[in-house]
């Protein structure tokens, strides 16, 4: 049952590495299936209050700093060709480029996150919070206080599988600075990659959604 | 670890008393959950008992507000920590593996986690029965949910972390079916309980993720009042009971699956004769499945639903019926001119066709729409879903702990008290929830701690009822304990059945085979070598 080193050595129950691998992949696949329902039920719940309210969310959504929001995308985006990579020169043994591609890949986490954080700073200050505790003064719409609450929920559960992500990809570049991976085995590496790809694809889907309403 | 026992060590015996908590064996990790669901039920079961008996005499025992508590822990119990769980994380994890040739699950230490999540799940749900309990009914239902001063967030927490532990243990299985089975072993040469724990692992799977975010909500209702669904807000109450249901109702398909599985083996084994229509018992299974998806509006023929949903909803219910009745038929076939062997998992199973098909017949008359509208919230439903779950699904459970018993802990359960106490069972079960259907049917509603005195008298019935199951299950549970010290001891293969769980030793070795079997032909081919 050891992970650890370069010569890493399949876990009992299985027959072969390649058995292994496939089946690790598998699980994660399936993973990732209960993750799109998990944010299916917030996507439910955004389509029916808009169907709603369109004019609603329209004028909510201009609350929202479209700036920030198109930047954290493209950081999103580069850091999902960034992890490609790391993946792809890891399974090349070129472990050097893959432990860099993966710091930057967090890096690009980090920078994510801290324009979330002042992007939700900036709401709190000025009240526009989750229904119960709203206290923006200029509502055009009695229904507003409805779009923050989704506004934060969907964000604020993608923000935290950003932070998973984060977690993971440290794990991995720590092990592949160390030698763990080559061509021979790199599971972690690849299923971090899918993760993260999934949670880049969540916010492909929340930054329209939420911030570009016309 | 694995010197000088191989051969003769099982997988009980291997190690000491602290090996079994950081285990990965999938048998040990399916005892432990197979104890720890029981010892659940037993507690649910109590609460049982306590509600029965307030409604002997109403008033004399709780107030109503402990009334309120008692069916919701009652509720809560048996679903999320004994009936969800039972028998896909403690039979199927000890069987899967078995049933297929492997030596493990996919994920060992994937499966572990799944068992810690469930009891961190499990322990928050108790710590709110000793934080003041909680008063919603099972389903959470908001805006009362959001609104109520007892301990919500504590067990929502609860079912969210349960939730997680299920679907853990519905993905290793569905990889450990597609990617670990013997040589020779076709999914077309699997046993049928494994095809149902396919089909239940992909509920679990699918659907469990929904109610996962769904209780969170509810926690960040009370928490941040986002008010999705708190109409002080803006929200809709409704919108929470599609999403509850659109968990809870494939839900219950993930509790009867595996009845469905084990009555699959009993009646072929104890009927020594090939299954009858092995590949539609096989698609039916899939078929529940996917069509439980599509019937959650039946929940809420009375909440408002449009009539076209209502109209949608009334006719995919019905469509259940039909993979359901395939296997009832199906079964009732490989019941016909078989060598039938009455032993107590054979009496379980034939109490589940006969009850099952009560309580799945009934259920066609509640998606009736018009019939629904009398009957909603009656006792009928209790009734009905009581026949469901306890009818079917412990019989199957009880069913499959009788078959399994010699191979897990190598010894038998002693036959004659077995039959006496499915016959305290079967009686009782019966003697309490008929009873329930005809005072639907007169209109008393569930869930309240008092009744109109004309329902007294079937009240009173129900409740001496429920004293035989009681008896039935104590006496069950002591001849159980005694049969794992004094039982006789079981051969590797006491029922001669065919799959492969019944080629290695009782108890099985630690790594399940001692080399990997060839899987040559099907699982059930009973009377086949007479012939050859």
């Amino acid at each position: 049952m050891n992970t650890q080193a370069g010569s890493h050595s399949v876990p009992h129950h299985f027959e072969t590495a390649q058995q292994a691998f496939e089946s690790a992949k598998l699980g994660m696949w399936l993973f990732l299936v209960t993750e799109i329902l998990l944010f299916g039920v917030l996507f439910c719940i955004y389509i029916m209050y808009r169907g709603l309210y369109p004019e609603m969310f329209h004028e909510a959504s201009l609350h929202l700093n479209r700036v920030m929001g198109a930047t954290n995308t493209a950081v999103l985006l580069i850091s999902s060709f960034t992890m490609a990579m790391a993946v792809h020169r890891a399974k090349h043994d070129d472990r050097v480029t893959a432990v860099r591609m993966l710091a930057i890949t967090f890096f690009c986490g980090v920078i994510f996150m801290t324009i979330k954080y002042f992007e939700y700073t900036h709401k709190i200050h000025e009240g526009l919070l989750p229904a119960g505790m709203f206290s923006y003064d200029h509502v055009t719409h009695v229904k507003m206080p409805l779009f923050f609450s989704l506004y934060f929920m969907m964000t604020g559960l993608h923000g935290i599988h950003v932070l998973v992500g984060m977690g993971l990809i440290l794990w991995v570049m720590v092990r592949c600075q160390r030698g763990a991976f080559g061509h021979a085995y790199s599971t972690p590496v690849e299923l971090t990659g899918i993760y993260w790809h999934l949670v880049d694809l969540i916010w492909i889907y929340l930054f329209p959604l939420l911030y570009l309403i016309g | 670890m694995h010197q000088a026992t191989q051969g003769h060590g099982n997988y009980l015996t291997e190690g000491g008393f602290w090996s079994w908590f950081t285990t990965l064996d999938h048998k040990r990790i399916g005892v432990m959950y197979l104890f720890t669901t029981l010892a659940f039920f037993i507690v649910g079961g109590l609460f049982a008992v306590l509600i029965r008996l307030e409604l002997f005499r109403p008033g004399n025992l709780f107030s109503p507000d402990l009334y309120n508590q008692l069916f919701t822990f009652h509720g809560a119990i048996m679903i999320f920590m004994f009936i969800i769980p039972i028998i896909p994380a403690a039979l199927g994890n000890f069987f899967l593996p078995l049933m297929i040739g492997a030596k493990d699950v996919a994920f060992p230490r994937l499966n572990l986690t799944s068992y810690y999540l469930f009891i961190g799940g499990a322990m928050l749900a108790v710590a709110a029965l000793f934080s003041g309990g909680v008063d919603t009914g099972w389903t959470f239902y908001a805006p009362y949910s959001l609104r109520s001063q007892t301990a919500v967030i504590l067990v929502t927490l609860g079912v969210f972390v349960m939730g997680f532990s299920s679907i853990l243990t519905g993905l290793n299985f569905m990889v450990t079916i597609h990617k670990l089975r013997a040589p020779g072993m076709t999914f077309h040469r699997m046993p049928l309980f494994l095809w149902a724990i396919y089909a239940t692992a992909i509920i679990q799977v699918l659907a469990t993720p929904v109610i996962g975010i769904t209780v969170l909500l509810i926690v960040m209702e009370r928490v941040l009042q986002i008010g999705f669904f708190d109409p002080k807000l803006g929200g809709d109450p409704v919108l929470f009971q599609h999403f509850f249901w659109f968990y809870s109702h494939p839900a219950v398909y993930i509790m009867i699956l595996p009845g469905m599985g084990i009555i699959s083996e009993v009646v072929t084994v104890f009927s020594r004769k090939h299954i009858f229509g092995y590949v539609a018992i096989a698609y039916s299974s899939l078929a529940i499945a996917f069509i439980s998806f599509l019937v959650w509006g039946h929940h809420m023929f009375v909440s408002g639903q449009s009539p076209l949903a209502n109209l949608l909803f009334s006719v995919l219910t019905m469509m259940v019926a039909i993979p359901t009745a395939i296997k009832i038929f199906n079964w009732t076939a490989t019941l016909y001119k078989g060598s039938i062997q009455l032993q107590t998992p054979m009496l379980y199973a034939l109490s589940f066709l006969f009850l099952f098909t009560i309580g799945g017949l009934t259920g066609l008359f509640l998606a009736t729409l018009s019939v629904d509208v009398h009957l909603h919230d009656t006792y009928f439903v209790v009734a009905h879903f009581h026949y469901v779950m306890m009818g079917g699904t412990v019989m199957g459970l009880l069913a499959g702990i009788h078959y399994w018993w010699p191979k897990m802990f190598g010894r038998m359960y002693p036959e004659l008290s077995g039959k006496i106490s499915c016959f305290l069972i079967f009686l009782g079960f019966n003697v309490t929830f008929l009873p329930q259907f005809y005072l639907g049917r007169l209109g008393m509603p569930r869930r309240y701690a008092d009744y109109d005195a004309s329902f007294t008298t079937w009240n009173m019935v129900s409740t001496i009822g429920s004293w035989f199951i009681f008896a039935g299950f104590l006496w069950m549970f002591a001849y159980l304990i005694w049969s794992l010290f004094r039982g006789e001891k079981a051969g590797d293969n006491p029922w001669g059945a065919k799959t492969l769980e019944w080629q290695t030793s009782s108890p099985p070795q630690v790594y399940n085979f001692e080399k990997i079997p060839e899987v040559k032909e099907g699982p059930y081919h009973y009377g086949v070598m007479k012939t050859e």
